[in-house]
């Protein structure tokens, strides 16, 4: 009883909202809207659930939107490149979604390193590589966009609309890797690590935990999720661009925090952070379906519903802890 | 002060000599043009950024005796910051610049103007009037109004479209009320406005959305060719490609290379070229190495590409 009032704020805001689509477009729950907002969640979906272990472990990372755009740009230039010799076929495809995972591993390690090896705050190396990340992708397409070879686009464009039957492959994904994050975080030993060194790194390092090693490993894990939402964003329109993933670092972070983690750590709800994905993308579903207010305040209806959806989180703890 | 003055006063009597002996032209004092641009941030201002870097290699070959700065900036603040640099550290004797708005533009650059340099606005007007030396821009205006036009003179009577706009701007909002008052007395029915910020994924979204709201769209207005990308994209995914047809705007070579195809999904574009910039950044150059007069405005029009003419307005090389 006590565990389901402490989490039902963000599921009551994800609730309210599919019932106030509904009852505002009748649109709202045909299987195509269902399949347009899950698939479009999946990319924030997967960086948001690796972005829960960073956070849930005292860390953060703000270049994981610069990353997606720069891995789309390596993964497209490597397409590119190998396409003369390899030819237009699903081995090429393969090296550039190998590319882009690679990249994320590579980009993660090194935002983790510096972490923890450098001893530099979270939030000023992310900082630094969100700028780095960003300006080598706009350098790489020389200010303009990266466009993967029109032959290649259509042999891998079913990988974003594609599936089995309205349930896509971005959403398969997404709810596997949601799947797999929500057991990795409350039953594998990495998870209890991770919240153990959010909570307090000093006991978790005297209980033998090696902290540096797992904090690493958050990072590198939530770079292999930013090359896999890559893997899934790259086909979609087959291009990027110094635009691409801009803000996707805080609409991230959003959803993690209306999920129920802890901002300062220690306490990490994989579940959580995918309704606070779904509310993030409901809500800019329903404000285009319905015409509620000027587009212009779009971005303050958005502000109001987040806050909402933490503030109602807020009081059931409090109430909770009582 | 008084120093600086009168070493402005040998330059300009030197420049004065060099003009009017253009056999010295060689040993002709060096004049430095700064040039300040948004960065490439979309795919319009990355176009924008190439044509300028084009340009300012050509002219430094061309005109030994001119030396260009170019500086990008991401934000007001840092153009600020820029422009001052230049004029600090450079000593610059004209200024080509982009504003990246206008009001926090204004003062720095009156005081570039005040301290007696040739300016030249491009693009974004600055919100005092009577600045600048030279006034280079695109016709927002013509920019709506030309695609209503088409709008207006290709859709049955009760043609529904929509449109979608880019991030909330003075820009902006020119080109959607110069569309709708192309479109005001003829049964066009616009469905619905919302805002793409000129971005594909954006685009994409808001598309996907307008698609599972309305069972019937004729035509789509996506105002700039990559919102159009996202757009098609969108509309192909929902299977509807034979249902409507969508114009872009500023002419980006993959759509213009597809009209010059014939493709019956984008049957027009209308152009606002980046290349604007070539023409601010040439106009100003010849200030200072000729005789002929480079003072006042000049607008650059808003033409229609159609499958006939799309040809000259190609630009393989250019990353836009």
């Amino acid at each position: 009883m006590k565990i389901d009032l402490h989490t039902l704020g963000p599921l009551v805001a994800l609730v309210a909202l599919v019932i106030l689509g509904a009852a505002l477009n009748s649109a709202f729950l045909a299987p195509a809207n269902i399949t347009n907002v899950l698939a479009r969640s999946a990319f924030i979906g997967l960086i948001a659930v690796g972005m829960t272990f960073v956070i849930t472990a005292g860390g953060l990372d703000l270049s994981v939107g610069s990353m997606a755009a720069f891995l789309a740009g390596i993964a497209i230039i490597a397409m590119n490149a190998a396409l003369p010799g390899m030819g237009s076929n699903w081995g090429t495809i393969l090296l550039g979604m190998g590319v882009a995972v690679l990249g994320g591993i590579a980009a993660g390690y090194l935002n983790g390193a510096l972490v923890t090896k450098a001893g530099i705050e979270p939030f000023i190396v992310t900082l630094g590589t969100m700028g780095i990340f960003r300006s080598l992708v706009t350098w790489l397409a020389d200010g303009g966009t990266l466009s993967l070879d029109y032959g290649l686009r259509t042999l891998y464009r079913p990988v974003y609309y594609g599936g089995i039957g309205w349930i896509t492959w971005p959403i398969i994904v997404f709810a596997l890797i949601a799947f797999l994050g929500e057991w990795a975080m409350r039953h594998s030993r990495f998870g209890r690590h991770v919240e153990a060194i959010g909570s307090n790194d000093r006991v978790a390092r005297y209980s033998a935990i090696d902290v540096n090693r797992v904090r690493l490993l958050t990072y590198v894990l939530l770079g292999v999720l930013v090359g896999l939402a890559v893997v899934l964003y790259v086909p979609r329109l087959g291009s990027a661009s110094g635009s691409t993933g801009v803000l996707w670092e805080l609409e991230a972070i959003a959803a993690v925090i209306i999920g129920g983690t802890a901002l300062k750590g220690g306490r990490g709800r994989v579940w959580g952070t995918v309704v606070g994905v779904l509310i993030l993308s409901l809500i800019d579903n329903i404000l285009n379906l319905a015409d509620l207010v000027s587009p212009y305040l779009n971005g303050a209806i958005q502000g109001v519903i987040i806050v909402l959806a933490v503030v109602l989180q807020r009081e059931k703890r409090t109430a909770d802890e009582r | 002060m008084m120093k600086r003055r009168s070493l402005m006063k040998a330059a300009a009597l030197m420049a004065a000599m060099g003009i009017a002996a253009p056999a010295t032209a060689q040993e002709a004092e060096k004049k430095i043009i700064g040039v300040s641009i948004p960065s490439a941030t979309h795919g319009f201002m990355g176009g924008l950024n190439w044509h300028a870097q084009d340009t300012i290699e050509r002219l430094g070959k061309a005109y030994p005796n001119l030396e260009f700065v170019l500086s990008t900036a991401g934000d007001a603040a840092k153009q600020v910051n820029d422009i001052e640099d230049m004029m600090a550290t450079r000593n610059i004797d004209g200024l080509v610049v982009l504003p990246f708005e206008s009001e926090p533009l204004t003062a720095p650059v009156a005081a570039v103007k005040e301290a007696g340099k040739f300016v030249t606005v491009v693009d974004r007007g600055l919100s005092q009037e009577g600045i600048e030396d030279l006034y280079v821009a695109g016709d927002n205006a013509a920019f709506g109004r030309v695609a209503g036009q088409y709008f207006r003179d290709n859709l049955e009577p009760g043609a529904k479209i929509v449109v979608l706009r880019g991030i909330p701007t003075t820009l902006d909002n020119e080109r959607v009320e110069a569309f709708q008052a192309a479109l005001d007395g003829s049964d066009v029915e616009i469905l619905d406005m919302q805002h793409g910020n000129w971005n594909r994924d954006d685009a994409f979204a808001v598309m996907q959305d307008y698609l599972a709201k309305y069972p019937e769209i004729d035509a789509v207005w996506a105002a700039d060719d990559d919102m159009a990308i996202g757009v098609l994209e969108a509309i192909s995914a929902a299977d509807r490609q034979d249902e409507m047809w969508v114009i872009g705007g500023a002419g980006m070579k993959e759509i213009v290379k597809r009209i010059m195809e014939g493709d019956q999904q984008l049957p027009v574009n209308v152009t606002y070229p980046p290349a604007l910039i070539s023409s601010a950044i040439e106009m100003t150059a010849l200030n200072f190495v000729s005789n002929a007069p480079m003072t006042g405005r000049f607008i650059i029009g808003s033409q229609l590409i159609t499958p006939e003419n799309a040809e000259q307005f190609y630009y393989p090389d250019s990353p836009f």
